[in-house]
């Protein structure tokens, strides 16, 4: 089915193509809400608001919604909920109860594709040739990854054994083994180990030769054995030679392992393997961290908790224990690698999800390469997309099995948040590269993340019918660098060690609440540092350039006259305003509507409601505008203007931001 | 009384001092009248210097001939002093103990302490009342300065000179007064230059179960409002602790009374029981079993951030009735020295650019706080770790300070001090070198003649070396007013008073300051 075709047939699942009159709420303030058009289209919901200037829009990527629900009819219409993968919920109301129903079914259908063809990545079309499509797939180089790492080298290799991921389909056809296994023992162990997961390399210390390897649990049931797979961990830790022994991590908590011996898997009976040391880490399942993310996000979109709501509901969550729980997995790991020069197999049961989360957060903790930009999607598509984590099930990609779904990657971000709130100055990039990266992840706006292992993907063409989302990311670094970072710092070059501390972990407002912008700060430390640091930056340039054209001008004795002028230019340049308190500088609702005791309902007239501004986040994006990607689902912030009013105002003029408080830098 | 009396050890050898996130330091432990002292005697090594009214309680441990004794601090510091020989250590626990208790306010440092800086520009004359006055008369000639309280007979916990409305007498101002708690009758606290609203403060009426009411108190308040124009009266209590206060002779104002006011009630905890949070805030800190759900459940059940929470809010539901509704407001809680004080500061910082800088914020402390009779002494007698039976002890300064912060966060450009500042102001207040923080009001500084005997630490605070470690670099005047988000989402827990951390993000500060 070609892509023209696929989108003819999404455009039949589209019983209503654009409705008139419908509201956009504001999630803040439920009074607030915008009168406007609704479009449905192949690819987006959009939503053009009927300000008189300024047509705002909001456009909501179709893969980005997880959920729509129609709710009790209000005395505006009938309300229709959208919920987003990347937490953004939308609530629009409809006049029609039919048109309310048409664009839920039309909605339903096309937020669940059944097939990879339906997916955005493969009608997002940027205004690029194929030379330079197929170019964004180069940006990143697992060889050279690897090769970073110093290998190979005289005793790892790459094994061609899995090319056409005959042994194993579900890892990549590139693996690292010790020299000196041989293909039978590959084999051998493989057919051992769940789903043909044999261990294999994820990363390698150069300074000591520790090694940090994956695989799936054995098939060992009650008492069964394997000589090659036996022999293959013996060649893992000979492949370290400082080391006499090696530790296996399962990182399932020790019931579920034991509970797997009765389907004939389980885990690795210390007596029969030389020399390794056997240790339980206790993640929970994929199922458990589903439900603690479920309720994480109802206690994120809680509208104005109590204090006590809100703490207890982090805590019922579980959430933040699990974060806990991945962090010290990825600390004993790094410190057996780094302080005790020990290698480390990991599984878990099929080695794809705690397993990858484990052997990537214990990689940022050991090597600062994956504390930069490059490194840390270098990391993601090793430990992750090369490895076989199925992101299509577990961001359900398309409509299947929701049992399937997990936050898997979520966690895995979200532990790389918590370093950074510990670690300020040794991280390369800022919290909204971790922000963006999720993003994507679930967007499907680029190829990278469709699929559940590389096999598929090359069986999907992925590489060929979609875009990498890498070099977009690079292309916006500047928005994604910490201005903290001090590469050069001692302390920085070695292994990171956090606090585990309860305290220590905290809840990720930027990610959970990224669309209630009322509730960040109103000035951000990070933008303001970055046009200091740019400012500076420029100077120095002009510094740099002013002592040029000095030494010539010394040489030539010219006249100086041609040099003020541009001092003035630049000058100019350089002061703009860092600063954007206009965004938020309004009262919230301190006492739910007390004030005044007159109706506080929506009390605008017709005029003022049309004439009330909709200001919405990030630009019409366009399929060819790839620096919008992130935008397109943007928040909607409502700054209604209405007319003064007389002696005691309504809570709408109450929170109208004067024309004096828009912002500090006017000037 | 001579402190060597108290020591009986005044120096022991070999002494290890165990820090947390800080490396461990050996040396010789010295007792002086007021400072417990430890020095490796090596050169460029740090040494301690503990002011005794800094200790909150202390832990004796021994095992064998080896003492341990752990100090914990009022700034809630909590350290090790390992120290070898019984009665040495013995001695010296007695030491501590007593001399960290003692009750007399003249034996304190600050009476003893001599600067070893010239003091330029003295702190004690900086915010002198008659100041602000000439501010406000600039703006709007609606007021007076009255000295009706020179002799702190009609208040005792007011200052001697009161901004009140021009067409009050002072006569209507002492009826005014007997019928408020304390004699604390309605002052003026802000005017807000924007659009000539007013806030002020009070103790909660007399108004006792007869339902007592008071023509010049009414008149009194009603002079600060324009014709046809209502204000509010914000009570911090919930209304069934103002109806519980009825029978303690207390109250809050009749509707029938106060026609013009409109009255909310919110609900800032009473300050027995805003200590009770410090001291289980500080438990679930220290809780060792590591366990993300025990911290959690500790952490709400302090009830410390729905505090900060609720404070908050109510400084800017002040605020909102001010700038946005142009209403005037009246503040008061029950004595109106503690939650009335952090509402009417914190609606200041919110409101008022001026509030932000640092002179700006002295100025705040010094009116809404020290002036304004807020019982430091009392308040900051102890802190969380003490054994002793509260009295009226309560960190209600420590809270105000910690909303402050999470302004300072949710603005981090809008402030021109920073963390360090907020910090340094919480250490002063509960153990000192400088006389500002001693005694509970005016009457009771002037009786100690603390202007006299002891240093002010504005007089410190202010010299430029001093200012710089509490500058913000990234400050850029901010004239407008600022609106927190008070959604729990948005606060965070204040986590350098709590010890949490060793110097936390100062890499940061010396990074932003680089730029």
């Amino acid at each position: 089915m070609s892509c023209t075709e696929v989108w003819w047939s999404e455009m039949e699942h589209i019983r209503m193509p654009k409705v008139e009159n419908v509201r956009l709420v504001d999630r803040s303030s439920s009074r607030r809400t915008q009168v406007g058009t609704l479009y449905l289209t192949a690819t987006h919901t959009i939503f053009v608001g009927k300000g008189s200037e300024d047509r705002s829009e909001l456009w909501v990527l179709h893969s980005l919604v997880c959920d729509v629900l129609k709710h009790k009819a209000s005395q505006n219409g009938y309300p229709l909920i959208i919920h987003c993968k990347n937490f953004q919920v939308i609530q629009f109301i409809i006049p029609q109860e039919s048109d309310c129903h048409n664009v839920y079914i039309s909605l339903t259908r096309l937020s669940r594709p059944e097939k990879y063809e339906e997916l955005y990545c493969f009608s997002f079309n940027p205004n690029v040739d194929k030379a330079e499509r197929e170019h964004s797939w180069d940006f990143l180089d697992l060889k050279a990854e690897y090769s970073r790492m110093g290998l190979p080298n005289k005793l790892w290799h790459v094994t061609a054994i899995n090319r056409e991921y005959r042994v194993c389909d579900t890892y990549p056809a590139d693996l690292f083994v010790p020299k000196s296994v041989t293909l039978p023992v590959i084999i051998g162990s493989s057919k051992f180990r769940s789903r043909g997961r044999f261990p294999t390399l994820s990363y390698y210390c150069k300074e000591n030769h520790a090694t940090i390897c994956r695989s799936s649990q054995p098939l060992s049931g009650f008492s069964a054995r394997c000589l090659e797979d036996e022999q293959m961990l013996q060649a893992i830790m000979k492949s370290n030679p400082g080391s006499r022994f090696m530790y296996v991590v399962d990182t399932r908590p020790k019931l579920n392992a034991m509970a797997n011996r009765a389907a004939g898997k389980g885990y690795e009976n210390e007596d029969n393997y030389c020399n390794i040391k056997f240790q339980f880490i206790g993640i929970e399942n994929i199922h458990v961290m589903r439900n603690s993310q479920q309720k994480l996000i109802e206690v994120s979109a809680l509208r104005s908790p109590s204090m006590g709501e809100f703490l207890m509901g982090l805590e019922n969550s579980d959430w933040l224990r699990h974060i806990k729980s991945i962090m010290e997995a990825g600390i004993f790991i790094s410190k057996a690698v780094a302080e005790e020069g020990v290698s480390v197999l990991v599984h878990c049961s099929d080695g794809w999800d705690r397993t990858a989360q484990v052997c990537s957060v214990a990689s940022v903790l050991l090597d600062p390469y994956y504390r930069t930009l490059k490194g840390l999607m270098v990391l993601i598509e090793k430990d992750w997309v090369s490895f076989g984590h199925k992101f299509s099930h577990r961001c359900g990609h398309l409509d299947g099995e929701a049992k399937e779904v997990s936050p898997v990657i979520d966690q895995f971000l979200e532990c790389v948040w918590q370093l950074m709130e510990q670690f300020p100055c040794y991280f390369e990039y800022n919290e909204k590269f971790l922000i963006s990266i999720h993003n994507h992840v679930y967007s499907c706006h680029y190829g990278n993340f469709i699929c559940n292992s590389q096999k598929e993907r090359k069986d999907l063409c992925i590489k060929e019918k979609t875009h990498s989302i890498w070099p977009h990311l690079w292309e916006n670094k500047l928005d994604f660098m910490n201005p903290l970072f001090k590469p050069d710092q001692s302390q920085n070059q070695g292994l990171l060690r956090p606090r585990t501390a309860p305290y220590c972990f905290k809840y990720w407002r930027r990610l959970y609440n990224r669309f209630d912008r009322e509730l960040h700060p109103r000035q951000s430390e990070l933008d303001c540092l970055m046009t200091v640091k740019e400012e500076t930056q420029q100077l120095e340039e002009a510094l740099a350039l002013y002592e040029q054209k000095l030494a010539v001008l010394d040489k030539e004795r010219a006249k100086t006259l041609y040099m003020q002028k541009g001092v003035l230019e630049s000058k100019q340049a350089l002061w703009s305003s860092p600063l954007d308190t206009s965004l938020a500088n309004t009262p919230q609702d301190y006492i739910g509507g007390f004030i005044g005791g007159a109706p506080n309902v929506f009390t605008l007239q017709q005029g003022e409601r049309e004439s009330a501004e909709l200001c919405l986040f990030g630009d019409k994006p366009k399929s060819s505008d790839a620096d919008n990607s992130d935008q397109e689902s943007g928040v909607a912030d409502f700054s209604s203007h209405s007319s003064g009013e007389e002696s005691l105002p309504s809570e709408d003029s109450v929170k109208d931001p004067d024309s004096d408080e828009t912002g500090p830098n006017r000037a | 009384m001579e402190f060597a009396e108290l020591i009986k050890t005044p120096r022991v050898d070999g002494v290890v001092l165990h820090r947390p996130f800080m490396p461990t330091v050996e040396g010789t432990l010295c007792l002086t009248g007021h400072h417990l002292i430890l020095s490796s005697r090596q050169d460029n090594t740090e040494e301690l210097w503990l002011l005794h009214a800094n200790i909150d309680s202390i832990e004796k441990r021994f095992v064998g001939s080896l003492g341990t004794i752990i100090v914990k601090c009022k700034d809630l510091r909590v350290i090790q002093l390992d120290i070898p020989g019984m009665e040495e250590c013995l001695n010296i626990a007695s030491s501590i103990e007593a001399l960290s208790t003692l009750d007399s306010v003249s034996l304190m440092y600050p009476f003893f302490y001599r600067p070893l800086f010239e003091v330029i520009e003295d702190g004690w004359q900086l915010f002198v009342p008659e100041e602000a006055f000439k501010d406000l008369e600039s703006m709007t000639d609606e007021w007076r300065l009255s000295e009706v309280n020179k002799d702190f007979s009609v208040c005792p916990s007011y200052p001697s000179l009161l901004t009140v409305p021009k067409d009050i007498d002072d006569e209507s101002l002492c009826k005014a007064a007997s019928f408020r708690h304390g004699g604390r009758f309605p002052v003026l606290s802000y005017y807000h230059k924007k659009n000539g609203m007013v806030m002020m403060r009070a103790a909660q009426p007399l108004t006792g179960t007869n339902g007592r009411r008071c023509k010049e108190d009414e008149k009194l308040i009603n002079a600060t409002l324009c014709a046809g124009k209502r204000g509010y009266i914000i009570d911090t209590r919930t209304i069934a602790v103002a109806q519980q206060a009825k029978a303690r002779g207390g109250g809050f104002e009749q509707e029938a009374n106060y026609a013009q006011w409109r009255r909310i009630h919110k609900a800032i905890e009473r300050s027995n029981v805003l200590q009770e949070g410090l001291i289980k805030l500080v438990e679930a800190c220290n809780d060792q079993s590591h366990s993300m759900d025990r911290w959690l459940s500790k952490l709400e059940a302090s009830n410390w951030q729905s505090n900060v929470k609720e404070i908050l809010t109510t400084a800017c539901l002040a605020a909102q009735c001010i700038d946005r509704e142009g209403a005037s407001v009246l503040v008061h809680g029950t004595e109106g020295t503690d939650s009335t004080l952090q509402v009417t500061s914190l609606a200041q910082i919110i409101l008022d650019p001026a509030c932000r800088t640092i002179r700006g914020f002295e100025a705040l402390i010094e009116r809404e706080w020290l002036q304004a009779g807020h019982p430091f002494q009392q308040r900051c007698a102890q802190s969380a770790y003490s054994n002793g039976k509260p009295r009226s002890e309560a960190p209600v300064f420590l809270l105000f300070l910690d909303c402050v912060w999470q302004i300072l966060r949710q603005f981090p450009c809008s402030f021109q001090f920073n963390e360090n500042f907020l910090i340094m102001l919480f250490e002063h207040a509960y153990a000192s070198q400088f006389g500002t923080f001693l005694g509970n009001s005016v009457a009771e500084r002037l009786k100690l003649l603390l202007s006299q005997k002891t240093v002010s630490l504005w007089s410190w605070v202010n010299r430029p070396q001093e200012l710089e470690r509490f500058l913000n670099p990234l400050y850029e005047p901010n004239n407008l007013v600022i609106w927190p988000s008070v959604a729990p989402q948005s606060l965070l827990l204040w986590e350098v008073p709590l010890q949490m951390h060793e110097m936390p993000k100062e890499h940061m500060d010396c990074e932003i300051s680089m730029c």
